[in-house]
């Protein structure tokens, strides 16, 4: 009565485009989570500054304390709740290396529109590196 | 070593963040990878396999990892920060490579040297973009965030 979720076997042939959309739903919530993250940290401070000045407690409490810090997590806890949900269909590895390299890429595009972070040459190569390289690499 | 002014500290975090997220999914992977199948029939199992030595170990480093990463964006760009962390699974592989003998395919010392090279792009640059003003509510810290803390 009890079935492992290990021995029922992959589909063998899934729709591409129901594979790209799984991918693209993990890609743009966790593109959304690091970006209200990076901005939550960015309005809190320097949290080594605020450590020196009020101790762990106070960084913790300061952290807490910001709306936009949940609103970051609730979009990276989606997007982990998206990748277990890919993972069920599609294998570990294409899921893991397309959709980690393809987040560098949009972060560094949210980055500069949302953040207005200087995303000048230098970064955009970078991005596109270690986009191609970690998808190397974890392939 | 030009333009941008990170304490060592702050490079200490930044390799915190690098090495703690490959090494705690290494060891939920191999903590979990040890215990017999968990269906959904018995839901508990779950709850017991993050009591196991390698799983809360693996936890115990990825809370690591979050409070760095937090703690790095809070002082350098998200465009920054990404990057450098995507250096771990470089440390990771050589480690392997060197420590556990594990062969390294072509394509993944390829994969090894594009990240290298990325991370050598950003860090030349500068670690935060400097905004004319700081956002209005919500701030902590009464001076506007910088990277001019070098007083460690």
């Amino acid at each position: 009565m009890t079935i492992s979720p290990a021995t029922v076997p992959l589909p063998a042939t899934i729709n591409p485009w129901v594979a790209a959309a799984m991918i693209a739903a993990i890609v743009l919530a966790s593109t959304t989570g690091e970006v209200l993250t990076a901005a939550a940290m960015k309005s809190i401070g320097d949290l080594d500054v605020i450590r020196a000045h009020s101790g762990l407690k106070g960084a913790i409490r300061a952290v807490l304390t910001c709306p936009l810090f949940f609103a970051g997590v609730f979009f990276l806890a989606l997007a982990f709740f998206s990748l277990l949900f890919a993972l069920n269909h599609l294998n570990l590895s294409l899921v893991g290396p397309a959709s980690a390299s393809l987040t560098l890429v949009t972060n560094a595009v949210a980055g500069k529109i949302f953040l207005k972070e200087n995303v000048d040459r230098r970064r955009w190569a970078a991005a596109v590196l270690v986009c191609v390289g970690v998808y190397l690499l974890a392939h | 070593m030009p333009n941008h002014s990170l304490s060592p500290r702050q490079y200490l975090i930044l390799g915190l963040v690098a090495v703690s997220a490959p090494l705690g999914d290494s060891c939920l992977s191999r903590g979990m990878a040890a215990m017999p199948a968990i269906t959904l029939a018995h839901p508990g199992s779950l709850i017991a396999a993050v009591f196991t030595p390698w799983v809360a170990l693996g936890i115990a480093l990825l809370i690591g990892f979050f409070a760095s990463y937090l703690t790095a964006l809070s002082w350098a760009d998200l465009t920054f920060v990404l990057p450098a962390t995507a250096f771990g699974y470089v440390i990771i592989a050589l480690l392997a490579r060197f420590w556990l003998n594990e062969s390294i395919s072509l394509e993944r010392w390829a994969g090894i040297v594009l990240i290298t090279l990325g991370v050598e792009f950003v860090a030349q640059g500068p670690s935060l973009t400097q905004h004319p003003a700081p956002d209005a509510e919500g701030s902590v810290v009464p001076e506007p965030a910088g990277p001019e803390v070098e007083t460690r």
